[in-house]
Formats: structure tokens, C-alpha cells, sequence
């Protein structure tokens, strides 16, 4: 009693590290690499040809990413400061993207499964929904001071929106059929909530996370606009006042990469979590 | 006359609101089922064959009439009476062993109760290999089997099927055929099972309820006594599929007309 068409979709339980394993890592990290070094190659041609005298060359910002890093180049106020700035930056953002995740998800669930909530949240926050974080920076400066309080409000902001939206979205969504399988084996009522309704939306709420995560790091130079003495953000708006640009494009490429890596963490759990689901494996 | 019937449907009528306007799904409809056998409901689509199913179920309460399982009005869905779905059904998270676990489990049953109840549906079914594979790595027939399983893991002493196997490939049907008569013979199971093939319906049945559109409502009965395993090449059995071909397509050709 068994149909043979399985037996080649089964687990790749046996795929870990076979041989050939090495070679099928590298070729996508090469692929991967492609417009970097393409986009690299673009700017140093530019900028040796003359066509622009503004922006430094990628051998002065790389330069600059050492002192940046590590100081013993130009040893000035910001040399070796780049992991304090990192890690105020960090802060903000997780502290602002935890509590917009702590917040929005439940509220979600909530709104996606609760009429009466969803009737007297769901206008009121679609109201709030199209005013941009910039708009809301002088009134943030205002209600929290200037400061890291109004940065870590601005990405909570940020971050809310697309993890509120998108629970919404994945409990609406949960199919129908679902919930009467469910109840017709006896789990009613809000037993379901746990057994039915989180795991369909699970899905849907990682890709919230990931956008949310991503819209954090988005904000964050808006956010360190506040007057925050430390943070990327902050690097970047000084640097821009000194002129240095080589300084703003550091800023930005650690952003860059800092949220690449959130990114990667939040794949990595999001992949182990939902191995169930063909579609979502990044 | 005298046993107590399992299911006893009385005059049971269902219309929906579609629109602001009424569609009467089901008109009338009388129907016992004994413990133990095996009824298809057969009929076009709109003959308020699935709506029947439904209302046994406790997914729709009756609009008129009266819905009894054992003498008692049926309250609402519940683990007694087990629904497989033309569309499976089952949890995309859940690996086989816990779909199929998911019954007892939603029951508060001990772990090891449910471990070793998942074990047994498993073996009878023949996924044991498969136990810890997620849905979306199955077949389509798998998958129903799984859908099945999971009723039995779950005490269900009526199973009630709708198009089970329509979205299946002829092979994959007819084995799936086979063996549910093999486990419904095993087990004692009361089946009904909503169809829309005349030939599914007489390979399976006890007993065919011919049902018609508009308003959906019971036609005919027919009582099937073709001993099994019933051969669909044979004479017999190509006479009873004339006769309810006949019967099913009467009422075309009025409508037509």
C-alpha cells in the first residue's frame, strides 16, 4: 500500500556534504560577486578618468574604512571608532525592530483574527500608515527629546508597519479548509489560535520581519538625525558637514552590510522554522 | 426496522443566501444510514450532495428538518464523525506522523498514546516510511491516504467523504478504492462517501443515493448487492450502471426540454 512517486522528493537528509559540496558554494558566491566588482570597476574608471572630482576613489575609501576601522592613519576624531558607532547603531535598530515585533505581531494576530479589534484599530492605523517616518522627526525630537530615545522611536516607526501588516495579512489568509479540519478533530475554539492560526501565518510573518528588519536599518540614518552623538547615521551627517565624503560612503557601506547580515540571521531562522513550506526557502 | 441508525437525516432542508438572494440547496431530504455501511451519494454538481455531507458533518446546520447521529441532534463538527476532503486538508507544518497525530493530540491523549496511535494508522495505510515527510513532498494519492489515517487516528466511527479521490489519477483512484473497502472491512467503519462517478459509486456502495439538482434533493435509493469484490467489467455490474446512467440522466433530459 504505497504510490512510488515519492521516493525522489524525499528529505535531502543525505545532501550535507557530498563530494562536489565545496564547488557548489562557490560558484553562487562568484555569481554573487559579479555587480559589486562590476559597480567597483565603474567607479574607479570614473573617477581616474576625471569624469567627477567630488567623489573620492575606492583606494581612498578603503583607506578610510582601515582608519575607520582600526586608526593609524589619519588618527582623528573618527578613526578606530567604527564598532562603537556599530554597535550604537545595533542598538537602535534591534531595540527598535524587538519592540515593533513584540508590538505588531500580536496586534496582528489580533486584528486578523478579532473583529472588534480589527474595527477599532484597523482605520485608526491606516490613517497613521502613509505619514512617513521623516515627517514624524520633529514631533519625535519633540515628545522624546533630542537624542537616542527619538532614533530608537523613528525605527520603531520604521519597522512596525510592514510586520503589523503582513501578520494581518497571513491570518486573513489562513485557508478555510484549515479550520474546519481542525475542528472536525476536535481542536476548537482558541486551541486553534496556537495550532491552526500561527503556524499558516508563519510564513507570512517572517516576511514582515524581513522587510520590518531591513526598514529599520532604512531609517536609521533618519533616526541618528536626531542629535545622537554615536550611531552610523550620525557618521554620515557629520561627515556630510565636513565635507568627507569618503567618511559618508564608509557610513554607508557598513550599513549596507550590517543589515546584509540581519538579513542572513533572520533567513537562517526563518528557513529552519518554515521547512515545511516549498515556497519559502531563500 | 428496528435497529437505531447511526445517521437519521428527517426531511432536512438547506438554503443559502447568496447575494441577497435564497438558493434552496437541499429540498427535503430523508436519509438513514445503518451501522457499519457503506453509502455514496451520487448526482450533477448542485444536487446538494456535499451540502448533505456538510450538514452530517456540522459544518451547516439544517434550515429546516432535523439532523440526528444516534437520536441526537448534531451539534457541530466533532472527532466521531471524520471529513476527508477532496483537497486533503491537511497541515502543511505537520509531518505525516503529525497530521496524523493531531487528532488524539487536539484530545489531550498522553504522548505516548498518541506516538504509538500514529505508528499504528501509519502501518495501516502504508506511509511508516514516509513518517516524518511534510505534505508538500507527497502525492496526491499519499496525501489522501494521510487525510484518512488521520480520521481513523481519531476514534472517527463515521467517516464522511467528499470526492475523495476526484482529484487523483485513475490508477492512484482505483487502488485508493480498493483499499478503503479493505480497511472498512477491517474495521467495521461506517462510510459515506459523496461521489460524482457512477462506477466509483457501485464498485463501493452498500447502498447508492441518487440525488438531483434544483433544488438539490434525494431521487432514488439503490440498494447494491454485487458481492465483493465487485468487477466493474462484469454483466451485473454494467446493468446497474445503465440503470442509474438512466436515472441520473432522466432528469437532464427534462431539465433540457
Amino acid at each position: 500500500m504505497s504510490d512510488a512517486t515519492l521516493a525522489s522528493t524525499a528529505p535531502p537528509a543525505a545532501a550535507a556534504f557530498p563530494a562536489g559540496g565545496l564547488r557548489r558554494r562557490l560558484v553562487p558566491l562568484g555569481l554573487a560577486l559579479v555587480a559589486p566588482c562590476a559597480l567597483l570597476l565603474v567607479w574607479q574608471v570614473a573617477v581616474q578618468s576625471g569624469m567627477t572630482r567630488l567623489i573620492p576613489s575606492p583606494h581612498e575609501v578603503a583607506e578610510e574604512m582601515v582608519d575607520f576601522a582600526v586608526g593609524g592613519i589619519w588618527d582623528d576624531a573618527f578613526s578606530g571608532t567604527l564598532l562603537t558607532h556599530l554597535f550604537a547603531s545595533m542598538q537602535r535598530v534591534y531595540g527598535g525592530f524587538a519592540l515593533a515585533a513584540l508590538v505588531a505581531v500580536p496586534l496582528g494576530l489580533l486584528i486578523g483574527r478579532v473583529a472588534l479589534v480589527r474595527q477599532v484599530m484597523d482605520p485608526f492605523l491606516q490613517l497613521m500608515r502613509p505619514v512617513p517616518v521623516t515627517a514624524w522627526l520633529p514631533l519625535s525630537m519633540i515628545l522624546f527629546g533630542l537624542g537616542a530615545r527619538s532614533a530608537f522611536f523613528l525605527v520603531f516607526l520604521g519597522a512596525f508597519y510592514p510586520i503589523l501588516l503582513n501578520t494581518v495579512f497571513g491570518v486573513r489568509s489562513v485557508e478555510p479548509r484549515l479550520f474546519e479540519a481542525a475542528e472536525m478533530l476536535g481542536c476548537r475554539g482558541n486551541a486553534q489560535f496556537f495550532k491552526v492560526v500561527l503556524p499558516a501565518s508563519l510564513p507570512s510573518i517572517f516576511t514582515g520581519l524581513r522587510l520590518g528588519l531591513g526598514l529599520a536599518w532604512f531609517v536609521i540614518v533618519v533616526g541618528e538625525m536626531t542629535g545622537v552623538p554615536q550611531g552610523l547615521g550620525a557618521v554620515i551627517m557629520d561627515a556630510r558637514t565636513l565635507s568627507r565624503t569618503e567618511l559618508v560612503i564608509c557610513g554607508m557601506i557598513v550599513i549596507g552590510l550590517a543589515g546584509f547580515v540581519s538579513d542572513r540571521i533572520v533567513v537562517a531562522v526563518m528557513n529552519r522554522l518554515l521547512r515545511w513550506s516549498p515556497l519559502h526557502h531563500v | 426496522m428496528s435497529k437505531l441508525p447511526i445517521v437519521d437525516i428527517r426531511n432536512v432542508s438547506k438554503v443559502f443566501t447568496v447575494g441577497g438572494g435564497e438558493i434552496a440547496a437541499l429540498r427535503d431530504a430523508t436519509l438513514t444510514v445503518q451501522k457499519g455501511e457503506f453509502v455514496c451519494l451520487i448526482g450533477a454538481s448542485g444536487c446538494g450532495k456535499s451540502t448533505l455531507l456538510r450538514i452530517v458533518a456540522g459544518f451547516e446546520s439544517p434550515s429546516s428538518g432535523e439532523a440526528l447521529m444516534w437520536n441526537k441532534p448534531i451539534p457541530g463538527p466533532g472527532p466521531d464523525r471524520g471529513m476527508v476532503f477532496q483537497d486533503y486538508g491537511l497541515f502543511p507544518w505537520l509531518t505525516v506522523r503529525e497530521n496524523i497525530g493531531f487528532g488524539p493530540a487536539s484530545r489531550g491523549r498522553p504522548k505516548a498514546e498518541i506516538r504509538e496511535t500514529a505508528e499504528r494508522f501509519m502501518a495501516l495505510v502504508g506511509l511508516t516510511r514516509f513518517a516524518d515527510v511534510y505534505p508538500h513532498q507527497l502525492s496526491g494519492g499519499m496525501k489522501q491516504r494521510v487525510a484518512i489515517a488521520r480520521v481513523l487516528a481519531n476514534d472517527a466511527e463515521l467517516v464522511l467523504m467528499d470526492e475523495p479521490f476526484g482529484a487523483l489519477d485513475a490508477m492512484t483512484r482505483e487502488r485508493l478504492q480498493d483499499d478503503l473497502l479493505t480497511l472498512w472491512g477491517r474495521t467495521g467503519l461506517t462510510v459515506v462517501f459523496v461521489t460524482h462517478s457512477i462506477e466509483e459509486a457501485i464498485f463501493l456502495a452498500d447502498r447508492v443515493v441518487v440525488m438531483e439538482p434544483s433544488p438539490g434533493r434525494i431521487a432514488s435509493e439503490h440498494r447494491i448487492t454485487l458481492p465483493r469484490p465487485r468487477d466493474v467489467a462484469s454483466p451485473e455490474f454494467n446493468e446497474i450502471r445503465r440503470e442509474l446512467s438512466a436515472r441520473l440522466h432522466s432528469h437532464h433530459a427534462k431539465t433540457a426540454a
